[in-house]
């Protein structure tokens, strides 16, 4: 690891003081300024040289402050720096929502778990080889490089949302639980706080795959709003992997449904291991709607949902599995009991 | 550390993991990836299993860690786990034992050793090159009405 400086910031407040810089050019690409929680990403990336803040700041709460899981008007409060467990076992996450519980049970290990904090978990970088090794270009590493992916192993990269400057895929699980339940995230910034729809937070590659996300540095994400939906109980995170626990999906599907009399009055589906960002698949909800869920016509949805992908070599299959997984999971929640 | 406390002053760079194994002379959490991949370095950190190879030494500060050297009664007494691991022989090289160990005393202690299904489910953050995965879960069958009994 390249030297830093460590400083534990006492508040929010303080961080956020603290860690406001400047907008400079390329201040997505090197950052000086890094927030530290569950540690998971960030510890990582420096000890392969593709993170090197200068500063780390320190924002993880002290044993004695607990993370807030609650009910508030209209919906869920997640704080941001709550662990991946204590969300993943709480009971009304597990009662309201059962595709947040599942996404999050059925992400990294128990000891991760513990570690990393909900924040830190949606903004996770991508597993894309290429990006992890300083020795080959990358785009979203060092713009204008060139992509190494493409042309490249590609078995877990993207095919939904790629650009022909990159094709990295977003690992993350419970973004796409996030996303179909139309959670919103709130942020702290320099002139306060502000609220917004969580699919507002990522960006696709485009040209500019070094940029991630819509937060401007030093913005702090503080926590997640989660609306009520009372039919949120039928739904269910299905993960589909090279071996069968602590694996990034090679292809997901977040679904909820509101089924009456056995026709589709509303969907909601997420997808991911597929997408460069997490993956709304609307095409495939509009299909649904108003139909009887039968097999056939969740294929319909799945082939709506796919109907854009790009594949590259080796990740040709994704396209087809990501369709059966959707498939399977609108089955199994047209099955549940809520 | 293990209910004692230890002053140290550290580089910033430096992980627990480094910490316990360079500073404190506890060698028991091992280096196995360095990355949070392989589990061989899990610690207790205030009661939770956690990864110390990404946790800085300084963000430690003021927390509660449990190597497996703290696991044994002060008269030297083995852990249940501790004695399930031997009694099962749930182990080959042994480097990766340390933090199964550990983390099978949380995996009990969360609650969630129920059946074998979720055990393995639980424990798949622990890897084993020696794939001695069978008898781990034996160890942690054997172990867990021990622990309830406490």
């Amino acid at each position: 690891m390249r030297p830093f400086t460590y400083e534990r910031a006492a508040d929010l407040g303080a961080a956020l003081a603290a860690g406001t810089v400047p907008e400079a050019a390329r201040q997505h690409i090197r950052p000086e300024v890094q927030y530290l929680a569950g540690g998971t990403t960030l510890l990582d990336l420096m000890k392969i040289d593709v993170m090197h803040p200068e500063r780390v700041l320190d924002i993880r709460p002290d044993a004695a402050a607990q993370p807030v899981i609650r009910s508030e008007e209209g919906g869920l409060w997640l704080s941001a720096v709550a662990s991946m467990a204590q969300a993943a076992e709480h009971p009304a996450v597990r009662r309201d929502y059962p595709v947040l519980a599942q996404a999050l049970q059925q992400a990294a290990s128990a000891q991760l778990r513990n570690m990393a904090t909900l924040g830190g978990n949606v903004l996770q970088r991508t597993r894309c080889h290429y990006f992890r090794d300083t020795a080959f270009p990358c785009n979203k590493r060092q713009p204008g490089s060139g992509c190494s992916a493409i042309g490249g192993v590609t078995r877990l990269l993207a095919v939904l949302g790629v650009s022909e400057h990159c094709i990295a895929s977003y690992p993350g699980d419970f973004a796409q639980a996030l996303i179909a339940l139309d959670a919103e995230v709130e942020v702290l910034a320099p002139e306060g706080p502000r609220r917004f729809p969580f699919s507002q937070l990522h960006r696709l590659p485009g040209d500019t795959p070094e940029i991630e996300t819509t937060l401007r540095p030093g913005e702090l994400i503080t926590g997640f709003h989660v609306p009520t939906l009372p039919w949120a109980r039928r739904s269910l995170y299905l993960k589909v992997r090279d071996r069968e626990s602590y694996a990034f999906a090679l292809a997901s599907a977040a679904v909820a449904l509101d089924l009456r009399d056995g026709v589709v009055h509303e969907a909601r589906i997420g997808l991911g291991g597929v997408a460069a960002a997490p993956w709304r698949a609307h095409e495939a909800e509009m299909v649904l709607q108003g139909q009887e869920l039968t097999e056939a016509c969740a294929g319909q949805a799945a082939e709506a949902a796919f109907a854009g992908a790009v594949a590259h070599d080796d990740n040709a299959f994704k396209p087809e599995l990501g369709r059966r997984t959707l498939v399977r999971a609108l089955m199994q929640a047209a099955a549940m009991e809520p | 550390m293990n209910g004692d406390d230890h002053r140290l002053q550290l580089d910033p760079r430096v992980t627990l993991l480094d910490a316990l194994r360079e500073e404190l002379g506890l060698t028991g959490a091992k280096k196995g990836c360095d990355h949070g991949q392989c589990g061989a370095c899990t610690v207790l950190v205030d009661g939770r299993r956690e990864l110390s190879c990404l946790i800085l030494a300084a963000s430690a500060e003021g927390r509660e860690i449990t190597t497996i050297e703290g696991l044994a009664a002060a008269e030297g007494v083995l852990h249940p786990m501790q004695q399930a691991f031997i009694d099962q022989d749930a182990f080959q090289c042994g480097y990766c034992t340390p933090g199964q160990i550990v983390s099978a005393v949380s995996c009990v202690q969360e609650g969630h050793a129920g059946s074998d299904a979720e055990i393995r489910e639980y424990m798949s953050g622990n890897l084993c090159r020696c794939a001695a995965y069978p008898k781990i879960v034996a160890a942690i069958r054997q172990a867990r009405p021990q622990m309830e009994r406490g």
